[in-house]
């Protein structure tokens, strides 16, 4: 079967952009993507800052995989697989801690934090065609990390990462350069889950046509704030294919950022303050690429799952795909490491992520029902196709979709060839923008 | 009503302080958010923290909830809106809480109750959840009854993975 042809309408001529909803619902779909998709592209763990000192390590699930991602003693960031060569228990049990070694409680093999084995119990029952070093422990072929974050590939010959995220990097350096010392994960992550496809959750993330909908109790609460000063902020900017499937939609920011746009959320008190951080930004950075991190909203997809919003607050949202009705998330709150525990500033930072974000925020929630309903609407098998062609022919503007058609045409891409489509850099349907502007 | 915290007996006071949860509790049950907020004393905070961080604080962790008490009624505002999608219509939810203890302790503002109670709460929609875990309140009392100046729920839920997420009142 070819997906390209058969699961996708991407008509340039007339602006037709269509996805079959099998997509979204068939179990082999589901692990045709498994198999070209997650077990060949650079797929998120973690930062390095969840591993900060030499043994630190923290349990993830990615791709379906149990993984250790650790800091061992010698400082290196690495990744092994979270079963013992034994005979595969549990590794380790902890969701997170400091260690030098790794005891597995069945028959206490143990091995150090490089992944050496060091300890057979009852050495002596092993013939001499048993070596320990065919037993160190193994992890996903590559790791390496971008500004802080690591992530994985299962395929020894995938890319190097920094020419897998090619232009997003752009974007990366505009969240992680708003920090003077390098970003942190706050402690504590929200980890929940939706009964849909997990691409509903892809396209979900950097929707912007659903915020005056779904979101409109979140806009109601920024208006009853005093908030939302730039009334029409939502209809600034526009979506981006960056090429490998990653895209990004930008907009002016609509309500406060901790950096660096001051609304009465934050309080009278805090709008020095506010203003410093942004003063600081510009003789950081210069006047434009301050104001640009300070004053925009970046919506940021690192194909195929990993979610960087620069909005209220900073999230790192990685999806778990579980089935193909169903998928995980863990979500964290990204600080500038100088935003030190206590302090106004985190403090104001914590207050406006859980505004929004989250299992318990003002709109997340009406995401997930979103997603849940659609996924429940599939199950009438018609209508076959769902639309996302705003925006084919028209300037950018951030409730089109390009975003989101960037991450279809490289999911297609990847399931038939293994590769990604070609970057769109212009118009999609300049033919019926033609036709339009001569009638 | 009107003795002092400290002169009244342990029974006594547990047995003002359940009527109290448990007038609270069908409050949210039978989703009368307006009257619940007024249980609320003007400076006061409700908060959940993330499941994997069962004892974290909102200085230095990321949690679930963290209201102040405008986010508190910021909060009920949305729920009763028809476009709080998650819950429209309103889950049906049951609440059963147990092991109430209490404990009188001295504020500068005067005496106050820490209370800690056990709970259980059912959310029916579409399917059944439920979310369990341990209250902490700090209730001021007030005429004849308590208000709440601080009130926390910490899960047991180790994720909210069965859930999805967490669109009531816990
Ligand atoms: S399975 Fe780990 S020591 Fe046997
Ligand atoms: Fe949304």
């Amino acid at each position: 079967m070819s997906y390209t042809s058969e699961k996708l309408i991407d008509d340039r001529q007339n602006g037709v952009f269509r996805v079959h909803r099998s997509l979204m619902t068939s179990p082999e779909v589901y692990m045709d993507e498994q198999r070209r998709i997650f077990d060949h592209c650079w797929l998120y763990v973690g930062h390095e800052s969840e591993i900060e000192k030499p043994g630190d390590y923290v349990r993830r699930t990615v791709a379906g995989r149990p993984l250790i991602f650790l800091r061992d003693s010698g400082g290196e960031v690495r990744v092994f697989y979270n079963t013992c060569t034994h005979r595969g228990a549990t590794l380790c049990r902890e969701d997170s801690g400091n260690t030098r070694v790794f005891q597995c409680f069945y028959h206490a093999w143990s091995f150090d934090n490089t992944g050496r084995l060091l300890v057979t119990p009852g050495a002596e029952g092993y013939s001499s065609g048993f070596r320990k070093a065919d037993y160190n422990l193994r992890g996903p072929a590559r790791v390496d990390g971008y500004r802080g974050l690591y992530f994985v590939n299962f395929d020894r010959d995938a890319p190097d990462l920094v020419d897998y995220l090619g232009a997003a990097t752009e974007y990366l350096d505009l969240v992680f350069d708003q920090a003077c010392d390098g970003m942190r994960v706050v402690d504590g992550s929200h980890l929940y889950s939706v009964g849909s496809n997990w691409k509903l959750m892809v396209e979900n993330s950097m929707d912007g046509y659903h915020a005056p909908t779904v979101h409109a109790t979140y806009i109601d609460f920024v208006k009853d704030s005093g908030g939302g000063q730039r009334g029409n902020a939502l209809n600034t900017g526009g979506g981006l294919d960056l090429g490998n499937g990653h895209a990004v939609m930008e907009s002016l920011a609509a309500w406060a950022r901790p950096i660096a746009y001051w609304e009465p959320f934050f309080g009278d008190d805090a709008r020095a303050d506010i203003e410093a951080i942004l003063d600081d930004l510009i003789a950081r950075h210069g006047e434009e690429r301050a104001r640009r991190m300070a004053g925009t909203f970046r919506n940021l997809l690192i194909f195929p799952n990993l979610i960087i919003n620069d909005v209220a607050a900073i999230t790192i949202r990685r999806i778990e795909p579980l089935a193909a009705d169903r998928h995980r998330l863990e979500a964290w709150a990204l600080a500038p490491k100088e935003e030190v525990s206590g302090s106004a500033r985190l403090q104001r930072r914590l207050d406006s992520f859980l505004t929004f974000l989250g299992p318990g925020g003002f709109a997340s929630p009406d995401d997930v029902e979103a997603l849940e309903s659609c996924q429940e609407g599939f199950r009438a098998d018609e209508p076959e196709w769902s639309d996302i062609s705003r925006g084919m022919s028209t300037a950018p503007n951030p409730q089109d979709e390009i975003q989101i058609r960037t991450f279809w045409r490289a999911y297609v891409s990847m399931l038939d060839t293994g590769k990604f489509a070609e970057r769109v850099t212009s118009l999609e349907a300049p033919a019926t923008a033609a036709m339009e502007a001569a009638s | 009503m009107t003795t002092q915290l400290s002169l009244r007996s342990a029974a006594e006071l547990r047995l003002s302080v359940e009527d109290f949860l448990y007038h609270e509790a069908a409050l949210l049950d039978a989703w009368q958010l307006d009257a619940w907020v007024e249980l609320f004393i003007a400076d006061a905070r409700y908060e959940v923290p993330s499941t994997d961080r069962p004892h974290g604080g909102p200085a230095d962790a990321l949690m679930l909830i963290s209201d102040t008490r405008s986010m508190i009624s910021a909060r009920v505002k949305r729920l009763n809106s028809r476009k709080a999608h998650r819950e429209f219509p309103w889950s049906r939810t049951r609440r059963l809480i147990t092991n109430v203890r209490v404990r009188c302790v001295s504020e500068a503002g005067g005496e106050e109750l820490e209370v800690k109670a056990n709970f259980a709460i059912y959310r029916s929609r579409r399917q059944l959840n439920v979310y369990v875990g341990e209250y902490t309140y700090r209730l001021v009392v007030s005429g004849d009854t308590f208000k709440i100046r601080f009130r926390r729920a910490e899960l047991d839920q180790e994720t909210l993975n069965d859930h999805g997420t967490l669109s009531i009142v816990l």
